[in-house]
């Protein structure tokens, strides 16, 4: 039995293992406090609340995994400005609503390379140049509009309000496009050669390189990914919003990097896995959720909730990889006096 | 003859140079690799055998020179294009990715793919573990991540990944550094086995035992020149150190020209089986009061490290030390100065001056630092000790507020072995003092360790590459090899030839 803890806690998947027994409780604990809430709309209603903050999330986490601080704190801003173009293009311009949702994909790519450029062509921090790209994006939807612009496309409307029947509940299109971009993401890092190279990257560089890798290829692609995945994710967040406005996304690259850390998700780099950060997203939507099912308590509580669980995550980190550790060297231990007990 | 001796050579490098920014690190280097043999490249620390081997994977690029290997003339720039050509390298370090799984690690950048393109991971753990076990002999979970093996099998594995690749030369680099006696011998049977196969091996490691264990050849390099090639059979170890250390042995010089301090019985450190793993190995030794001990071994063989461990930068996981007949347990660079022990370090732009510091303040540093910060010493006192040393010393400066950094090395040293008798050590620990100095003041400062010793009773631990030095100021060397004491000389015994046949394990006693 404590051998089985032993290896459970060092099992890659460990993490994950305590983000899923963690969101049950918390699921588990709703519907048992409230009425109605256990029902499978209630459940689907998490993916399509959350869809933005999925997407993004699944694009900061390769930039994490990248490692060399790996961080995209632009994501957020790249939200607003791709919703804030959107809205823009749509009203000034006779474009097709398709036409513009390939220009802002483009724009996200466009940033998403800028950021991986810096990065690993003048190997400077992630966190300085995308803290720079973020107030770069920030102040272009201020410069595009200082007002909210409504989006009043009736194609564009169709497209927010369409949904997929699922026998009494249904989905959004947002939230089938995250869960899309879950699974590719999923299958991008577990199958290919360019997923396997952003862990072996991010676990260590050095060794990478001298293994054949092309680092910087590997990583500036990752930086590319969190690009088109936060314009991605401002699509279908105008597709809730459907406006413009510089305020859209504040703080979501806050909320995509604890997302991520909560899943699993190592800030050094090397560890992560795509569906635990989407249990990560999931378990804030829970608690959410909960508190409007509660109604009288303060939209803020999920901050102060999600604040202690990411303290207790990083916590949980140190003791497992502490407990690596110490597995480590039992076996250097035993491996050594072996051959002293045959002789 | 000439063609002949050609044709068995699998690689060949001809006249090598090779810059860094303002150093030549490789001066008309020649290294030639015959198939299915080991061959072993010495030199001391900083001779140029990574270097070259750098040069060798694309790591570095050659200014001069030719490498022809199989027939070609090959001038890789990358290490996978050296790869690709044959040519693998393991280094020390293990260069793999922890997080990663064992399959992984060797299949990594050339994984099997499916039909649809994806990675095939059931057939790489397959191959893995079939390779593994073929050309290694080892059964183990491929699928697990490689942090969960010891350092000695991610070595192994190491291999693994090098040797699948078409590897024709398989370069080794320092592998047996971490690896314990049982562990050093698995990896030599699978030396032999990939020499069987017709791979060729270039072994590099400071363990003399090792190299004539299982080297055929050896290549000596000695600051970046190229000594000589030898029949490892026909090399005798005395031999190899001379043309390590660039010295001719000479029986009978008398080279000893200063009245040496005479130690007094009186034991003031003594350490028994003092191990620091990977660095220091189960070292037990006495240091009298009065005596100035000698450290001498080739570079890198730990002689830096032994004097890290007496002062605390290296933590020992075993043994005792115990100064003054009490047992002390060591923690920290500061708990040594409390008691009384001195360290001037081998770098002293590094770790010793603070360039822009006046030679006054210099001089106080470390008594300021063993007072605590909140005890300021009155300017007056500050002046006095350091005109004191300075005078002592005879330290060349203009007056004590001139900035170190405009003082000569070797006045430079004055200073730094000022500070730390400024401390008023019982211990005093010299790492390399003289190098860099001119020749003069080479001879004042050795002197100054043996009045040191004689006069104030100070025990002086003198650490030098140059035997010449060590035998004119020691009154007793200690000898190292492989981080471990491996004989002391007293007395008359003490010459750099005697030195150099006890590196070599070839002295037994005093003819």
């Amino acid at each position: 039995m404590r051998n089985f803890i032993s290896n459970l806690v060092a099992s890659r998947f460990f993490q994950f293992y305590v983000t899923l027994v963690l969101f049950v409780i918390l699921f588990g604990l709703g519907s048992v406090m409230f009425e109605g809430f256990f029902s499978p709309q209630v459940f689907l209603n998490l993916f399509i609340d959350n869809a933005p903050l999925i997407i993004v999330t699944v694009g900061i986490t390769f930039t994490i995994l990248s490692g060399f601080g790996g961080i995209d704190l632009s994501v957020g801003a790249v939200v607003a400005l791709t919703c804030m173009s959107l809205a823009y293009l749509m009203r000034d311009t006779s474009l097709h609503p398709v036409v513009c949702m390939l220009l802002v994909l483009l724009i996200g790519l466009a940033v998403g390379t800028l950021n991986g450029f810096l990065i690993t062509f003048f190997r400077l921090q992630p966190f300085i140049v995308t803290l720079g790209t973020m107030f770069l994006c920030r102040g272009l939807t201020a410069m595009i509009s200082r007002d909210s612009v409504p989006i009043d496309n009736a194609f564009y409307g169709d497209l927010a309000f369409w949904s997929l029947p699922i026998g009494d509940c249904f989905l959004s299109l947002g939230a089938l496009v995250a869960i899309t971009v879950v699974i590719v993401a999923s299958i991008v890092l577990k199958y290919t050669a360019f997923g396997r190279g952003v862990y072996a990257v991010g676990g260590n560089e050095q060794s990478a390189r001298l293994m054949g890798l092309k680092a910087d290829g590997i990583r500036w692609g990752a930086y590319i990914i969190s690009g088109f995945c936060s314009a991605l994710g401002g699509i279908t967040y105008s597709w809730i919003m459907l406006s413009g406005y510089t305020q859209h996304g504040l703080g979501m690259e806050m909320d995509a990097i604890a997302s991520s850390v909560i899943g699993g998700t190592q800030l050094l780099g090397g560890v992560a896995f795509i569906p635990g950060t989407l249990l990560g997203v999931m378990i804030q939507g829970t608690i959410l959720t909960i508190i409007s099912f509660q109604g009288t308590l303060s939209a803020w509580w999920t901050k102060i909730v999600v604040g202690i669980l990411l303290c207790m995550f990083i916590v949980l980190q140190a003791m497992v990889n502490e407990h690596k550790n110490k597995l480590m060297n039992l076996k250097a231990e035993s491996t050594k006096s072996k051959p002293k007990a045959k002789a | 003859m000439e063609q002949a001796a050609k044709d068995t050579y699998l690689l060949t490098m001809r006249h090598i140079d090779m810059f860094f920014p303002g150093v030549k690190a490789l001066k008309d280097v020649s290294f030639n690799l015959k198939k299915g043999e080991i061959h072993s490249l010495m030199g001391e620390n900083g001779a140029g055998k990574s270097t070259l081997v750098k040069v060798l994977t694309g790591v570095y690029q050659k200014t001069r020179g030719e490498i022809e290997f199989d027939g070609q003339v090959i001038a890789p720039k990358t290490p996978l294009e050296s790869q690709k050509l044959g040519i693998s390298t393991v280094y020390q370090e293990v260069n793999l990715c922890q997080n990663l799984s064992v399959a992984e690690n060797i299949y990594i950048g050339r994984e099997p793919k499916t039909a649809w393109g994806g990675i095939d991971w059931a057939t790489m753990s397959e191959r893995a573990a079939k390779l593994l076990n073929e050309k290694l002999g080892l059964s183990l979970d491929v699928n697990k991540t490689l942090g969960f093996y010891p350092v000695a099998m991610q070595q192994m594995i190491a291999i693994a990944r090098a040797i699948d690749t078409q590897c024709k030369v398989l370069i080794l680099d320092e592998p047996t550094s971490s690896l314990s006696d049982h562990e050093t011998a698995r990896l030599f049977e699978i030396m032999r086995s990939l020499k069987e196969q017709g791979i060729s091996i270039i072994f590099i490691s400071h363990f003399l035992e090792q190299i004539y264990t299982i080297c055929d050849r050896i290549t000596i390099l000695r600051d970046g020149t190229y000594v000589g090639e030898y029949e490892v059979k026909n090399l005798k170890r005395i031999d190899l150190i001379s043309k390590m250390m660039g010295k001719e042995i000479s029986e009978g010089e008398i080279e000893s020209n200063l009245d040496k301090a005479t130690a007094s019985s009186d034991v003031l450190v003594e350490t028994s089986k003092v191990t620091v793993p990977g660095k220091v190995k189960d070292l037990s030794m006495q240091i009298n009061k009065g005596e100035v001990i000698g450290l001498a071994g080739l570079l890198g063989s730990g002689r830096t490290e032994i004097a890290e461990t007496l002062f605390g930068v290296l933590q020992k996981s075993e043994g005792s030390i115990k100064i003054d007949g009490t047992e002390i347990s060591i923690k920290n660079p500061m708990s040594m100065m409390l008691n009384k022990i001195a360290f001037c370090p081998e770098d002293r732009k590094l770790a010793g001056i603070i360039g822009d510091l006046s030679v006054r303040e210099n001089i106080i540093l470390a008594m300021q630092a063993k007072d605590g910060m909140f005890r300021h010493m009155p300017r007056a006192k500050q002046n006095e000790l350091a005109d004191y040393y300075i005078k002592l010393l005879r330290i060349k400066v203009s007056d004590r507020e001139q900035k170190i950094s405009t003082l000569s090395g070797g006045n430079q040293q004055k200073v730094i072995i000022a500070r730390w008798l400024a401390t008023e050590p019982n211990l005093l620990i010299l790492d390399e003092p003289t190098r860099g100095i001119d020749v003069g003041t080479k001879s004042e400062i050795e002197q100054l360790a043996v009045s040191l010793a004689k006069e104030k009773n100070m025990s002086v631990v003198f650490i030098s590459g140059e035997l010449g030095e060590e035998v004119r100021t020691c009154s007793r060397v200690m000898v190292i090899r492989d981080h471990e004491k491996v004989t002391e000389l007293n007395g008359d015994e003490i010459s750099t030839a005697h030195i150099m046949q006890a590196i070599a394990g070839d002295y037994h006693g005093h003819a």
